[in-house]
């Protein structure tokens, strides 16, 4: 127990590196999301068939591939890029690889989620927003998403707490979140066991944390809903 | 540019596809067969059944597939009775020293907590009158569950199931950190030895697609199989006069 006291300041900058990751992820892979279902739904066929080719594609190839793909290709890509412009190239940063990799796989996830949820909202409601004048962005921001929220929600947090565990790969390009203080940890003190463990009890906290926050975020969105209940 | 050298990494790549394949499909099938016998104690109404299944399911769908394969690779060694046993050649605890049994066994534990779940949700959801009907036929519990309550279940648990087949295959992905040369281990490689990252990631991706669409397919045939009753029937549509 005593090395897990030496290690703690580590694990805990470890763990904010994986809460920044997973925040930042999912906020670009939300924003993804709904720009993927709103072009679904859009009609338009460059759009559809764009958007489709992105889903299709990101949920045929693992995460690691893609990330490993961005993170050394990505350095290569900079490289000449740089050398054509006749500047230093940066470094490739593997936070910020991780960040665009998983935020760019999950909204793929988020995609079908919003374009389901898009779907589950009846098409009156539109056309009310339309009759009464509310240009697309507002119509889009009071009318169809509070409503398609409460339909996302459950699989929109499920998409969270997979993009959150998926998070723990990104330790193997070498970014220091709490996996790979963990590991580093367990190998210096020989006592990996109890490294691993105090990693998973931050996962374990995250996830189970976000479930209690779905059932409160579930009331808050479904409170113009009366629900059939079942005697 | 170095598609000769692609080429020439055939063999390899063939080799890390038929690790990936095996991991695949064991710890699929292993889970599933695990999974029914915990799936039936995960629904029981008693908290002592119901509790150390629920504990386990909890704590491996609460933490990344990463993190139980390291456990179960580099975190078990910790344990002094382990290496002990290690040192006296006990023949089963020394599959805990392979890579690929370690791997097999992270796979399995996992993809079995899912499983459990999902098919627990499927046993959950069982109509009231299919279990009133086994017991208007005087169906022993036993003949029930087999009978009855087992196969409705595993139909309605096919299309939710058939994600977690998807994930799993990407999931063995990451057994390449055990040192395991699998579809990505092979791929590392050649990046590591021609540094050429596109050429390598992008053909074990292609590869990882092919597979993603084969499963999905499979999945599908099932689909019609079993769940042919639900259907939607063919029906004649009158001609609007």
């Amino acid at each position: 127990m005593s090395e897990l006291h030496e290690y703690f300041p580590a694990l805990l900058r470890g763990a904010r590196v994986t809460l920044l990751l997973a925040v930042l992820s999912v906020l670009l892979s939300v924003c993804l999301g709904l720009a993927g279902a709103l072009a679904k739904q859009s009609g338009s066929r460059m759009l559809v068939s764009t958007a489709t080719a992105y889903t299709t594609l990101i949920r045929g190839v693992p995460e690691f591939v893609m990330m490993l793909l961005v993170f050394y290709g990505g350095q290569i890509l900079i490289n000449h890029i740089a050398a054509a412009l006749g500047f230093h190239a940066p470094d490739v940063n593997a936070f910020v690889t991780a960040v665009l990799t998983i935020g760019f796989i999950f909204g793929a996830y988020y995609t079908e989620t919003f374009r389901g949820a898009m779907l589950g909202v009846p098409r009156g409601q539109m056309e009310a927003a339309q009759a009464y004048g509310f240009s697309p962005w507002l119509a889009f921001r009071r009318i169809l998403f509070p409503q398609m929220m409460r339909l996302a929600l459950p699989a929109a947090v499920n998409n969270w707490l997979v993009l959150l565990k998926t998070t723990a790969i990104a330790s193997l390009i070498g970014l220091h979140d709490v996996m790979f203080v963990a590991d580093q940890a367990g190998r210096t003190t020989q006592a990996p066991m109890t490294f691993y463990l105090a990693a998973c009890a931050l996962y374990l906290t995250l996830t189970t944390g976000s479930t209690a926050c779905l059932s409160r975020a579930r009331t808050r969105y479904s409170k113009g809903v009366r629900e059939g209940r079942l005697q | 540019m170095s598609y000769q050298e692609l080429i020439q990494a055939f063999p390899a790549y063939a080799s890390g596809l038929w690790i990936t394949i095996q991991l695949t499909l064991i710890s699929l099938a292993l889970g599933l067969l695990l999974a029914i016998p915990l799936a039936i104690l995960r629904v029981s109404p008693r908290r002592a059944v119901c509790g150390p299944v629920a504990a386990y399911t909890w704590f491996i769908r609460g933490t990344p597939l990463l993190a139980q394969l390291m456990i179960v690779y580099y975190g078990f060694g910790q344990f002094e009775w382990l290496q002990a046993a290690w040192q006296r050649g006990n023949p089963v605890l020394l599959l805990f020293r392979d890579p690929f049994y370690c791997a097999l066994f992270a796979l399995t534990a996992n993809t079995c907590a899912y499983t459990t779940e999902i098919l627990a949700g499927a046993l959950r959801s069982t109509p009231f009158g299919e279990i009133e009907a086994a017991q208007a036929y005087g169906m022993s519990r036993l003949t029930a569950w087999r009978r009855i309550l087992l196969p409705s279940a595993l139909r309605r648990f096919i299309p939710a199931y058939s994600n977690e087949v998807i994930l799993m295959l990407h999931g063995t992905s990451i057994v390449s950190a055990v040192t395991i040369v699998d579809l990505t281990g092979a791929a590392r490689d050649f990046y590591a030895n021609y540094y050429a990252p596109f050429e390598a990631f992008i053909a074990a991706g292609t590869v990882y697609f092919g597979l993603t669409t084969i499963l999905a397919f499979l999945i599908r045939m099932t689909e019609r199989k079993y769940l042919a009753h639900l259907r939607p029937h063919r029906v004649a549509v009158p001609a609007a006069s």
